[in-house]
């Protein structure tokens, strides 16, 4: 009786964890269902080319916030990606132990941590307080102090994977140390390598946080980067928030652009360039 | 053509732990010299002190002499030794972002060759040397990792190869090796020594026996005795040399 | 006699040691440097008020007076929600996925909880404004008035916006990091342990519960306070659904404001410099508590998983 009791306990238990499961994933289809629904209406052509029309005007797009959106993942992707990778580097194949090495790690884990609001913060009074204004160069830095420690993560784990047998291969046929990183090393761990990127791009893709007082936002296109600049977080919070109805289809519809952008690069960097890790 | 090897008084440290306690051998050119001992004795460290790949691991520390050619290899830049003493692992380790053809000619082009006929050739010699040419040659662009445990194996023989070097050292090549690839590679090994100096570290005792001139025998850390094979098996002068040969303990 | 000769010698070699090195100091100075321009933007701020920014009550611009304690209830409610709600949900998950689940639909559902990590903050907080705060408004908050209404936390008038709507958003966005860590904590738990209580007949959830959850309690611990730490730094979903007004109330209903929200809303309307000094003062205090609690949390997953998990969720 005692084992009819015991097999009856982990048949509740299983069933607590499916519904815990079964919870856990009613947001996500919640929250895409209703970005879908209310965004697909909202979707046309004139979103795409259109620059944001006066409150309440239909017919507004938002073409400058994609665009912005854009040029500021590739600038903080410039600057953050080649850091990212070189620290890395130095941690895996020069220096695994030292003080140094350690300490970099936990400034790593510390940045990694950091509320991205924080590197608003930090990057309005130190970039656009000195320039005098906000900035897509200012949005972009403070985008690559978010990717730095993620790209130096997941870059520092691909390289690990890479056997040491391999590394002495190449130091055995008398190839130096330098080129035995670049040459074989890197092109080994390549593939996980820009996954890793790609995920990090995703993820600041997303940003609206530290862009509020860097970037801060522009209603028209920015004719340098040395201007405010939309971005598409950015303006989908502002239409959202705000008290008109057209706006507020705007943001559904931007929104479904965004989640389509962060997805649709979470699958290919997770499926095309699968790696033999986990 | 090979060359000969003088080791003096060689010590070796890993950490705290000393793995050589001064070895006094001298390596015969175009010779197969086979090191046998019991794991942890210090074998696979002398054959990388030799090519000075021991001390690319931290914590580790080297003394003593070792004379290649008339010149000691620690004058010389380490990246310019082992271009002359070529290394084959034991486990097959061939560079998984690059094609066969890539692989056999790594050594080469990445320092500094870089005219295509040239290296074509070279890889044609390199993988007939390694008795590999006509499985791969249709092949040439697969990757290296697509070819057999013992394919692969020979495969880093012919990238050793390629870099001509005058001395080749083995660390256990067939151990991962199933019987047949075994053959292969001994019978490779018989071919290649009309040209090259060979040092090969076996646990294989009558490996030993099959191909090599000349054995050493290491015991905890120390060069027990070394002489030709055939006197080594059948008439040892030291008595470890013979216990551990008749397998009273290994 | 002989000493250890170095493995790089060409100028090649050189520069690219001596440039990587050159990029991982980088990195240790930005977070120094980081630390230091909070700080200083922060002193005008700090030497004025001193602790009393910690335990004010009062959020005055316009008098320039400045007290933090509303944002700091503001994101410790609804962060301790959030955290009870996402911790046994996420753990549940993890062990439903680690040790229950057939290895392809656990990578299905597996990848679909990573992908609610992957929904940019400012669309959950899209989803609030729109969906979940009506739905509080209109059913979960006048049902909860009604069955629990004597307790003070479910008092007062629903509005749909407040503590309620943002520590359940919170919740949604913690989960995927509790679990995904959870996950990674049970996964370093050696197959030995398992099979040993399964030889001696255990049911699959006893196996769990006497095997695997002992051995990874610190680790999924870490979890939990790696989730906390998110919690309280999040801003964008949080500023959208939490009401935006500086009030501490006991009831969950009450709009209130947390301090990631305040920074967000208010640093481009600050006026003067004490005003964005008491801004950033905030932040310092938002970055110190994330700070602490990140580094013992890390603590206590690599205790039992070596390593961090690369990538997103952390």
């Amino acid at each position: 009786m005692n084992d009819y009791l015991r097999k009856y306990k982990n048949l509740m238990m299983l069933i607590v964890f499916i519904v815990a499961t079964i919870i856990a994933l009613v947001p996500l289809f919640g929250v895409l269902g209703y970005v879908v629904k209310n965004g697909l209406s909202a979707l046309n052509l004139q979103f795409f080319i259109n620059l944001p029309k006066a409150m309440g005007l239909p017919g507004g797009g938002m073409a400058n916030a994609i665009v912005g959106t854009l040029i500021m993942v590739l600038i903080a992707s410039v600057i953050g990606i080649p850091i990212g990778i070189l620290a890395a580097i130095y941690l895996t194949e020069y220096d695994r132990n030292s003080w140094l090495s350690t300490a970099v790690r936990f400034a790593t884990d510390v940045l990694t941590g950091i509320p991205s609001i924080i590197v608003g913060i930090v990057i309005y009074t130190a970039v656009v307080l000195k320039m005098g204004n906000f900035s897509a160069l200012a949005g972009g830095l403070a985008l690559a102090v978010i990717m730095i420690p993620l790209i130096i993560r997941s870059t520092e784990e691909m390289l690990k994977l890479v056997s040491h047998s391999i590394r002495e291969a190449g130091y055995a046929l008398g190839i130096s140390k330098g080129k035995t990183i670049m040459r074989i090393v890197l092109p080994t761990a390549a593939k996980g390598i820009i996954t890793g990127a790609m995920l990090a791009v995703a993820r600041v893709a997303g940003e609206t946080a530290p862009l509020l007082f860097t970037a801060l936002g522009n209603q028209y296109w920015s004719r340098s980067l040395n201007e405010p600049t939309a971005s598409l977080p950015v303006q989908i919070f502002q239409y959202a928030t705000s008290p008109y109805k057209e706006w507020h289809q705007l943001a559904w519809a931007g929104s479904l652009v965004l989640i389509l952008i962060v997805i649709v690069i979470n699958l290919v960097a997770r499926f095309a360039f699968r790696s033999r890790s986990i | 053509m090979g060359q000969t090897l003088s080791v003096k008084q060689l010590e070796a440290w890993y950490g705290s732990n000393k793995t050589l306690k001064g070895i006094n051998m001298e390596i015969a050119a175009n010779h197969v010299t086979a090191i046998i001992g019991p794991s942890g004795c210090g074998k696979s460290t002398f054959v990388r002190c030799i090519n000075r790949m021991h001390e690319t691991m931290p914590g580790t520390k080297v003394k003593g002499e070792i004379i290649l050619d008339g010149e000691s290899i620690y004058d010389q830049d380490p990246v310019v030794l082992r271009k002359m003493v070529g290394m084959v692992f034991q486990k097959p380790n061939p560079f998984p972002s690059m094609s066969i053809y890539e692989n056999v000619v790594a050594g080469v082009r990445l320092n500094g060759t870089r005219n295509k006929q040239n290296l074509q050739v070279i890889a044609e010699k390199s993988l007939r040397m390694a008795a590999l040419w006509d499985e791969v040659k249709d092949r040439l662009n697969y990757s290296g990792m697509s070819l057999s445990g013992g394919q692969q194996q020979r495969l880093c023989i012919a990238r050793a190869l390629a870099v001509e070097p005058s001395v080749l050292l083995m660390d256990e090549p067939a151990s991962a090796l199933d019987p047949i690839a075994t053959t292969h590679i001994e019978e490779l090994v018989r071919q290649l020594k009309e040209d090259y100096t060979i040092l090969i570290v076996t646990h294989n005792m009558q490996q030993a026996a099959r191909i090599a001139d000349s054995t050493a025998f290491f015991l905890n850390g120390e060069l027990v005795e070394h002489g030709p094979t055939s006197d080594i098996f059948t008439n040892p002068n030291d008595k470890r040399t013979e216990d551990y040969i008749t397998g009273r303990f290994g | 006699m002989i000493k250890k000769r170095r493995l790089t010698t060409s100028l090649g070699d050189k520069t690219l040691r001596l440039l990587t090195l050159l990029m991982a100091v980088s990195v240790l100075v930005l977070m120094a440097w980081m630390g230091w321009k909070m700080f200083d933007a922060a002193r005008p701020s700090i030497q004025k008020f001193g602790f009393s920014f910690i335990t004010g009550r009062t959020w005055d611009p316009v008098k320039e007076q400045f007290g933090a304690l509303p944002f700091i209830y503001g994101t410790l409610v609804t962060s301790l929600l959030a955290l009870l709600l996402a911790a046994p949900i996420g753990l549940g998950v993890a062990i439903f996925l680690n040790e229950m689940a057939e290895s392809k639909f656990r990578a299905v559902v597996g990848f679909l909880v990573e992908m609610l990590a992957a929904i940019p903050s400012v669309v959950y907080g899209l989803w609030g404004i729109f969906v979940l705060a009506p739905w509080l408004r209109q059913t979960v908050e006048p049902g909860l008035a009604k069955w629990f209404g004597f307790i003070p936390l479910f008092q007062g008038t629903p509005v749909g916006f407040g503590m309620l709507a943002g520590g359940l958003i919170l919740a949604v966005m913690i989960l995927p990091t509790i679990a995904a860590i959870s996950r990674e904590v049970m996964a370093a738990v050696p197959n030995m342990q398992r099979e040993a209580a399964l030889a001696l007949g255990a049911t699959k959830w006893e196996m769990i519960r006497v095997a695997v959850l002992p051995y990874a309690k610190s680790g999924i611990m870490g979890g939990i306070m790696l989730g906390l730490g998110r919690a309280l730094g999040e801003t964008m979903a949080v500023t959208m659904v939490i009401g935006n007004r500086p009030d501490i109330l006991p009831s969950l209903f009450a709009p209130a404001y947390s301090m990631a929200a305040v920074i967000a809303n208010e640093f481009t309307e600050a006026t003067y410099d004490l005003y964005l000094s008491a801004l950033v003062e905030i932040g310092l205090i938002l970055f110190g508590i994330t700070l602490v609690l990140n580094f013992f949390a890390r603590l206590l997953v690599w205790s039992v998983a070596r390593g961090p998990k690369g990538g997103n969720l952390v």
